[in-house]
């Protein structure tokens, strides 16, 4: 069942799209919003309310790489892997997260407090190599930085 | 005072995003104010079209021709859409950025202006989800703009009405193409509608739809408020206008900069990247983002417009270069462009969706030292297996520019690789 924060978000959008599965998108993002992932319960919910399959809504969830169709941690890392910060030193910076947290990339820290994602070009390309955690974007990134950078969302 | 760089003169160093009375104050809205009082649709149409603007987002199409597709008149479909792309997920780029950032009234009066020429009746910012800071700029800015009376129902008196909504994505490079974004708008998957019908007649719900790229849409106030000839003469070359120039990758100082279109890649390179890192040579650079062509040094002096850069063999994009350096493997930087291609293929058509992940694991077996000879003529292949006419959209096509570039420029890498078994600027 979708809850009233959740119908209240999506209806939002219903109110400009002339078609009910218009808003399918940002009922995804509603609902990832509330419970941090997108289960097949929750994929069920949103195709119910939307009068659509619950097919038509998971291809449209597992088209999107900020949908999650996963678990994830309290703080989602998502690292820029193109072609500027692979240049400035992506890889460096990837093996520092791995050393400090003990993950790769798609994978969640044991406390789940941390899930490692790669994002393409953050367009923020000329203070490479960069990263977001949650809302915040990190810039002109060195190894040497990550440990400080994480503990503030311990 | 003589203007020359109208995109970025009210932008300050640690500005916070020109409120709506600086932004007046600085003649923020007097185009608007002067489109409404006194020009039609098609007069606004007219002056663009005399400006020879033309696209920022990558491709370069005429914009005040595009807009001349829609219909007009009391029997045109309605609602009619005005979109802009702020999608920006081109490798490379960060460049709309910065105008949406530290300007957003000036991109919502070039919505306004735009929506006007072709009597829009909603417009949509369709703003990728990483971008925080701006969604905040310009739902305030959208918020201080119905206040003052340039959205919303009866715009300045006219009888004209716009709604402005941003739309947050979910992700994926694809959204950015500009019949994947009317999909990803309608909140279905992001794969490209077949053309004809083109969306200027057929486009977001089958009505009446214009995409324009962010920077695109920067530039008409400008236009609108100082005439078609002021902003030909902007320019060092026939493509008029200003451009943001962007470097990235290891020269000194990397950055955005708003220069005449034509300035030549060694003036961006050299007095306003400041050239290389100390100890680092330039190899080559892709000019306008992952999916263009690379140049070399034999290419420094061609002017950055659409027509030199394609003189030379590549594409002008989005303007904002990629640096390659000495210490830097070319073949590792195509395979890292490759794997980022295939990943965001859409799997729609069936060379893109399977041609790209072949040719990213290629790169990797000769980066990982397990190439074999006959894996450079299997790219150069792929490079035309994936070429224009053979796929869906844009999106292949453009992956291949910089691999079949670093197949010409930078050959002897990509065969000492195969010889020695191994990258040789790894060591171990
Ligand atoms: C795969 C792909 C991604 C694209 N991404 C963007 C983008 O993020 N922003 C953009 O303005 N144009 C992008 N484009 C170009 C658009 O399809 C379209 O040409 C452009 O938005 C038109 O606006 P303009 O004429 O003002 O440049 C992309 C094209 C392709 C093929
Ligand atoms: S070329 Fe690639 S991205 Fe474009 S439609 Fe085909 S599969 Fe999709
Ligand atoms: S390549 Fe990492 S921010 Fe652009």
């Amino acid at each position: 069942m979708l809850s009233h924060r959740e119908i209240e978000q999506i209806e939002h959008e219903l109110a400009i799209v002339p078609r009910r599965s218009g808003a399918c998108i940002e009922a995804l993002r509603a609902v990832q919003r509330h419970r941090g992932w997108i289960s097949d319960e929750a994929v069920r919910d949103i195709a119910r309310f939307l009068e659509m399959s619950p097919d038509e809504v998971d291809s449209v969830a597992t088209f999107y790489n900020l949908i999650y169709r996963k678990p994830v941690g309290r703080h989602v890392i998502l690292i820029c892997n193109s072609v500027s910060c692979w240049i400035m030193g992506y890889e460096g910076i990837r093996k520092a997260i791995g050393e400090k947290l003990g993950i790769g990339l798609g994978e969640t820290t044991k406390d789940g407090c941390f899930t490692l994602l790669p994002n393409p070009c953050l367009g923020t390309c000329d203070t490479a190599p960069a990263l977001m955690i949650d809302e915040d974007l990190h810039r002109d990134l060195t190894p040497g930085k990550i440990d400080g950078i994480l503990e503030r969302y311990r | 005072m003589a203007i020359d760089r109208p995109l970025t003169e009210r932008i300050r160093p640690g500005g916070e995003g020109a409120a709506i009375a600086a932004y007046e104050k600085a003649g923020g809205y007097e185009a608007l104010r002067k489109a409404l009082a006194g020009m039609t649709p098609q007069e606004v149409t007219k002056l663009v079209t005399e400006s020879n603007l033309r696209g920022r987002g990558g491709a370069g199409f005429p914009t005040g021709p595009k807009w001349s597709f829609v219909p007009m008149g009391s029997d045109a479909p309605r609602p009619k859409y005005l979109v802009a792309n702020a999608d920006e997920m081109e490798p490379g780029t960060f460049k709309d950025r910065l105008l949406m950032e530290e300007d957003p009234h000036q991109l919502i009066e070039g919505m306004l202006l735009a929506a006007y020429a072709i009597k829009a009746d909603v417009a949509y910012i369709f703003l990728r989800w990483e971008y925080r800071l701006a969604e905040r700029r310009l739902h305030r800015a959208i918020a201080e703009a119905v206040e003052a009376g340039y959205l919303g129902r009866n715009i300045l008196g006219s009888g004209w009405d716009l709604d402005m909504f941003v739309h947050i994505s979910a992700g994926r490079y694809m959204c950015g193409e500009e019949t994947g974004l009317l999909n990803a708008l309608e909140g279905k998957r992001a794969t490209p509608r077949a053309k004809p019908p083109f969306p200027q007649v057929s486009g977001l719900w089958g009505k009446p739809t214009i995409v324009q790229n962010v920077e695109t849409l920067c530039n008409v106030p400008h236009i609108i408020a100082r005439g078609a000839a002021w902003y030909r003469g902007l320019s060092r070359s026939e493509d008029s206008g200003t451009k943001l120039f962007g470097a990235s990758g290891k020269v000194a100082r990397p950055g955005l900069w708003e220069l005449p279109m034509g300035t030549t890649i060694r003036e961006i390179l050299e007095e306003h990247a400041g050239g290389m890192r100390d100890g680092l040579r330039f190899r080559g650079l892709l000019p306008g983002g992952a999916s263009t062509d690379f140049l070399v040094e034999e290419h420094l002096d061609v002017k950055m417009d659409f027509a030199s850069i394609a003189r030379a063999g590549s594409r002008l994009g989005t303007g904002t270069m990629i640096v390659l350096d000495d210490r830097t493997c070319p073949v590792g930087m195509v395979q890292n462009l490759e794997e980022f291609f295939a990943q965001e293929s859409c799997g729609w058509c069936t060379p893109c969706r399977e041609g790209l992940p072949w040719t990213a694991r290629l790169l990797e077996a000769i980066e990982e030292g397990q190439g074999r000879p006959e894996d450079l003529e299997r790219l150069s292949v792929h490079c035309k297996l994936l070429g224009p006419g053979n796929t869906f959209c844009a999106l292949a096509p453009g992956a291949v520019e910089p691999l079949q570039s670093a197949l010409k420029y930078f050959r002897e890498d990509f065969e000492a690789h195969i010889r020695q078994n191994r990258c040789p600027r790894r060591s171990g």
